[in-house]
């Protein structure tokens, strides 16, 4: 591995010096059965998308009203029926999955522990010297190797607590049985059509979240970091 | 090490038995209350009776969709599919429906077919709706017309009557073996059926009757589903214990093309 261009700064958690599981079982499991339900998610979404790639704002909108955006690809019928399907199929399996993960984890404490940022961390210099640390212009301290530094702390916290709820609320806000039973939902996002532009790009963000946790996994060893994840602790290259 | 390994060994067999006698007992409860869907086989049918049974008891008989104001009506109300192309239907579309008649049947106590006069003389209702189309579009739309669960208590439903089965003219909804129908046809539950804002529409936006293309002389309108729900040029009702026998038995023709039968997401 030294040859990676990354070799320093891939200490950020650097399973070297790590005895102990570095995830817990619910940590692994419900993991991946979100990554599964996360790639239906992506794959369906793709599918219902193209069947109408525009976007409207408000309550309404359709063919002959002004999109606010309309996305430069082709429209393609025929896919949204089972693309649906399995949209929904994969939002049940990310619901409970995700419901499975949270629950306990905030009455085992993981939150806190490990993504709540710590005193004095939210703060120009300490952020300033994680980036210098993904910059290659600083070595990570031991102590900043084994921990979530705070970069890491807020991305998962919006993810967990920000990203994923919004998503499933304006998924929830686009249906019409949802939306006659708890009309708030439709309401907080300024209609059926906003909500399913906010949909859109909430998307898109979790799918920049992904890309970068990838590129991240695969920096700082990727058989290590997947196998940590996998049967908890991983091996050093 | 070893004693580890067995207790968590006991505690995931204990944790997979009750979730085993769990799901089963829920299964068969769901199935006595109906919060099985038609199209609720294969694995993708797991999400849609999830979804169908978790929505009935979330929403209501007294769950309202939402209405609007008419200023808010679209100024484009696009249209899904084409007016039926034959014979029959051009022949009732000459005489503007004169000749036309509903005909309200099945596991009711007095089959009846109505005129469009008489659906005409019943008590009407307009309502301002939101319709959506699974592929992402949709329009808002003021509609007038009989709310169905006044036809139904004419009609007398018998206690055993599940669905509402709707079938149009673009259909072949006459066929003598009711398995080989196929197209537009659709079914609600009897929640959706006995809903105060299900409509029996020969109205649109203030035209006093519907534009062909949106399904003249008269289409329902179920507005808290999809638009695909609201079967349009309707020829026939049908009250029915199950929908095994119809089609494909999918309990609706859009779930034999890989469209899901519930439309309430």
């Amino acid at each position: 591995m030294s040859e990676s261009a990354y070799s320093e700064g891939r200490a950020i958690l650097d399973p070297k010096n790590l005895e102990v599981p570095q995830h817990s079982a619910l940590v692994r499991v419900t993991h991946w059965l979100n990554a599964a339900s996360f790639f239906g998610l992506l794959a369906s979404g793709g599918l219902i998308l193209i069947a109408h790639p525009r976007f409207y704002w408000g309550e309404a909108g359709a063919w002959g009203a002004p999109p606010i955006i309309q996305l430069p690809i082709p429209v393609i019928l025929g896919f949204s029926g089972w693309g649906r399907y399995l949209h929904f199929l994969s939002a049940w399996v990310c619901f409970l999955g995700g419901v499975a993960y949270v629950i306990p984890s905030l009455l085992m404490g993981h939150f806190r522990r490990d993504f709540l940022p710590e005193k004095g961390e939210i703060a120009w210099r300490p952020i300033w010297r994680i980036i210098a640390v993904y910059l290659h212009v600083r070595r990570p301290t031991s102590e900043e190797s084994t921990r979530y530094n705070v970069l890491q702390r807020l991305t998962y916290i919006a993810v967990v607590f920000v990203l994923f709820p919004l998503v499933f609320l304006t998924g929830l806000a686009m249906s019409p049985g949802i939306g006659s039973a708890f009309p708030f939902i439709v309401k907080m996002f300024g209609g059926e059509q906003s909500a399913r532009t906010v949909h859109f790009f909430l998307a898109g963000m979790l799918v920049l979240f992904l890309v970068v946790h990838l590129i991240m996994i695969g920096l700082t060893g990727f058989s290590a970091r997947v196998g940590a994840m996998i049967v908890g602790r991983g091996k050093d290259e | 090490m070893n004693e580890n390994i067995s207790r968590r060994r006991l505690i995931w067999t204990g944790v997979a038995a009750a979730g085993a006698a769990g799901l089963g007992g829920a299964a068969l409860f769901a199935k006595r209350v109906g919060l099985i869907p038609p199209d609720s086989h294969g694995l993708l049918g797991v999400g849609e009776t999830l979804t169908y049974a978790t929505q009935r008891l979330l929403v209501s008989e007294k769950t309202m969709a939402r209405e609007f104001n008419r200023s808010e009506i679209s100024s484009f109300a696009p249209i899904k599919g084409n007016p039926p192309e034959n014979e029959m239907y051009e022949r009732l579309r000459a005489k503007d429906f004169a000749d036309w008649r509903l005909s309200v049947g099945g596991l009711v106590s007095r089959a009846t077919s109505f005129s469009l006069d008489e659906l005409k003389r019943m008590p009407a209702e307009n309502h301002v709706f939101l319709q959506a189309c699974e592929e992402g579009w949709s329009f808002i739309a003021e509609w007038g017309g009989v709310p169905l669960h006044h036809v139904l208590n004419l009609v007398g439903v018998l206690p055993q009557a599940r669905y509402v089965v709707f079938f149009g003219y673009d259909i072949n909804y006459d066929a003598p073996n009711a398995r080989d129908i196929r197209g537009k046809w659709n079914s609600i539950d009897m929640s959706d059926a006995w809903h105060p804002q299900t409509l029996l529409a020969y109205s649109m936006n203030g035209l006093g009757e519907l534009p062909v293309e949106h399904g003249a002389p008269l289409r329902v309108r179920v507005p808290r589903q999809l638009g695909n729900k609201s079967v349009k040029y309707l020829a026939k009702i049908l009250l029915a214990d199950s929908v095994a026998n119809i089609g494909m038995g999918l309990g609706s023709g859009g779930a034999e093309r890989g469209y899901s039968w519930w439309s309430g997401i």
